[in-house]
């Protein structure tokens, strides 16, 4: 082993080449910054040699300048400078095993299972929109969101199915019935909602069984909410930082994207003199969307992270963008046959693009364990306070 | 019944690593050298159910000493007269080891969230996968505070450690408790480990070795007390151990109830969108 090592475990040997050992982490660390290695490449990043060596010697905040979580040391009390040594942040200790994560990274596949929390959403959505439609004697729009409906759910089964690691087991998601396990759940709404959708849609489209098909109808309208709302928990009962800690806020955000969704398919296919409902539905989807995103980010602190930087950050962004455009296209459009399209296109693709940004940034909030370690520190600091008396639970 | 892993007498020999791949068909992962001290297998995962850590650390003179670092004597050089192998030698270097395992969890977020019931708990107390009945739905992987469940990519399934549910079944110990050399593992019912830990902390403490504490034996603890649980000498992150961990699921009739309030507020949405039929919205 080489002198370079601090006290912060997880140490390593740092020289053995020619390279002066006290040079390495200086220059790992210029490297780091060299090539932007914050938000990909966690691997590479979290070889040996990492956050602490790095941070304690070169002063370098290895996850980039401006990161909330950027400052060393700072539940740690090693104190900085020795004679010698430039510290410019006190000595870190590193945040796990070589850097590497603390939990595993979510296995599930995009863009099945993102395209899925998006797709769920429309359906069930839909089918609110399909069943109120139906009341008000708006035809075409009932018409247009069951169909909506059954497509949306029919493919999620597909991409849901073909994310198993035994799609010819997929049946056995039905052996059971367990509140404890939100997939479990989905796995009973889903098949109840899409035997309802199908059915409305499939009534509604032959002019068949019109009893039968009001009964689907409604069905649906019941479930649908249930179906668009129920992904919150399944991403939120996991240990993924980024997903765990927003399980108050991410039910009303999935629920706004969802309606946001649907009205904006309504309005985007519907007549405009007929979109009055699905355009009212967007309008209060769109802004519950965007509020309760807000109030998620707002309440993760330092875990949100993960939604404003790198490519999880980029979605959300121009989800945003998209959402805030499709709102008052949706508010301003008038009798605007073009507007109401517009504003129906851009509001429908902010909602799969929010959907595929909320799993990115679960991911990345998974690989990286600073994520994993600082809170629970800061959970502990604040129990030894006294403070807390309990895990945040109960 | 239960692990104590006494990570303080760990000599890194990987034999827990070899007989648990041995005993249990566990298929080859990779034996690769990356860069990480003497460890080969990097973290467990669906086909390393035993993994040995190799920490290597530093002490100079002149570094506080941190909470985990109590050593009264700041020169480095060893106050231990036990045989505690994380002392820090003459020149102020220790090398810390420490084998890890699936933690069995009382409350085990794994087999809650299993929508197949292939995780189960057995008459044991242990947790365990039935490779019959999983379909690699994944979501134990998400759940799992400690990362060590994961699907085989190969196989499509979700395996871990099964604390050699066959093993024990018979009356035998399970196959890295009965390989280890020097009682690092020791196997038992979970209370009588734990008062052992305790002797074993106490001891340590008394000896100078102030860094050494317990990992999740604490039956209070967020996980109600693993079944696998641990003495370490140093925090829980520097092993790759989360400090705090708690049952994912304890927060799920919370999220529960916000599901259903937000799923009520969606068919609200609705009817408030069909009061009226013209286009202002």
């Amino acid at each position: 082993m080489s002198g370079s090592g601090g006290a912060g475990a997880g140490e390593q040997e740092a020289g053995g080449s020619g390279v002066p050992a006290a040079a390495v982490p200086a220059l790992t660390a210029r490297m780091r910054e060299r090539f932007g290695v914050h938000g990909r490449g966690q691997h590479e990043r979290d070889r040996p040699g990492g956050d602490g060596h790095g941070q304690g010697q070169a002063g370098g905040p290895p996850n980039g300048a401006g990161a909330p979580y950027g400052g060393g040391g700072r539940r740690r009390g090693h104190g900085g400078g020795r004679g010698g040594e430039q510290l410019v942040v006190p000595r870190a200790r590193p945040d796990s095993y070589y850097g590497k994560p603390i939990i595993k990274e979510p296995v599930w596949g995009s863009p099945d299972v993102p395209g899925y929390l998006f797709l769920g959403g429309l359906a069930g959505a839909s089918s609110v929109l399909a069943g109120f439609a139906q009341a008000a004697g708006n035809h075409k729009q009932a018409k247009a969101s069951k169909i909506a409906a059954a497509g949306a759910i029919g493919l999620s089964g597909v991409a849901l199915v073909a994310d198993l690691g035994r799609p010819e087991r997929f049946l056995n998601m039905l052996r059971v019935f367990k509140p404890t396990s939100p997939m479990s759940v989905g796995s009973w709404l889903i098949s109840a909602f899409g035997g309802a959708s199908a059915a409305a849609a499939a009534c509604a489209v032959t002019g068949r069984l019109p009893k039968v098909g009001a009964a689907a109808t409604a069905g649906a309208a019941l479930v649908g909410p249930a179906v668009c709302t129920y992904t919150a928990a399944l991403i939120c009962d996991t240990a993924v930082p980024a997903w765990h800690d927003a399980h108050r806020e991410m039910p009303y955000l999935f629920a706004g994207s969802a309606a946001s969704a649907a009205g904006g398919l309504g309005m985007l296919v519907v007549p405009p003199e007929d979109a009055g409902q699905a355009i009212r539905f967007a309008v209060l989807g769109a802004a519950t969307e965007m509020t309760a995103k807000s109030l998620l980010l707002k309440s993760l602190g330092d875990i949100a992270e993960p939604y404003q930087t790198g490519r999880p950050g980029k979605l959300m962004e121009v989800a945003e963008v998209l959402t805030a455009a499709g709102l008052a296209g949706a508010v301003l459009a008038g009798g605007s046959r073009t507007a109401i399209k517009l504003a129906g296109a851009a509001l429908l693709a902010s909602s799969a693009l929010t959907r595929f940004g909320i799993f990115e940034a679960g991911r990345a909030s998974a690989r990286d364990p600073k994520y994993t370690v600082r809170p629970q520190r800061e959970r502990l600091a604040a129990k030894a306070a006294g403070s807390v008396t309990d895990p945040p639970s109960s | 019944m239960g692990f104590f892993t006494d990570t303080s007498v760990c000599i890194g020999c990987k034999a827990c690593e070899v007989a648990c791949k041995e005993w249990n068909h566990v298929p080859e992962d990779g034996l690769n050298l990356l860069g990480m001290s003497y460890d080969n297998t990097g973290e467990l995962g669906a086909s390393t159910w035993r993994h040995v850590a190799f920490i290597e650390q530093i002490k100079r003179p002149g570094d506080a000493p941190g909470p985990g670092h109590g050593h009264p004597d700041d020169s480095g050089a060893s106050v231990l007269t036990e045989s505690a192998l994380g002392e820090f030698s003459a020149d102020g270097s220790r090398w810390l080891m420490a084998s890890n395992v699936c933690k069995h969890c009382t409350e085990s977020a794994c087999l809650d969230v299993c929508p197949t019931g292939a995780l189960m708990r057995t008459e044991f107390g242990t947790v365990v996968v039935q490779e019959d009945v999983c379909n690699g739905c994944g979501y134990c992987v998400s759940a799992c505070p400690f990362g060590v469940i994961e699907r085989r990519e190969e196989d499509g399934r979700a395996w871990k450690c099964t604390l050699c549910y066959d093993r024990i079944g018979d009356g035998l110990e399970p196959a890295c408790a009965k390989a280890c050399p020097t009682q690092s593992i020791q196997f038992g019912p979970v209370d009588e480990l734990r008062d052992r830990a305790q002797l074993r902390v106490d001891a340590l403490h008394e000896a100078g070795e102030t860094g050494a504490r317990l990992y999740l034996e604490d039956p209070d603890d967020g996980i109600s007390g693993g079944g696998a649980f641990f003495l370490l000498l140093d925090e829980p992150e520097v092993y790759g151990l989360p400090p705090d961990p708690v049952d994912t699921t304890r927060d799920l009739p919370r999220m529960w109830r916000h599901v259903a309030t937000a799923a009520g507020a969606l068919l609200v949405g609705g009817l408030i969108a069909s009061l009226r039929r013209d286009l202002r919205p």
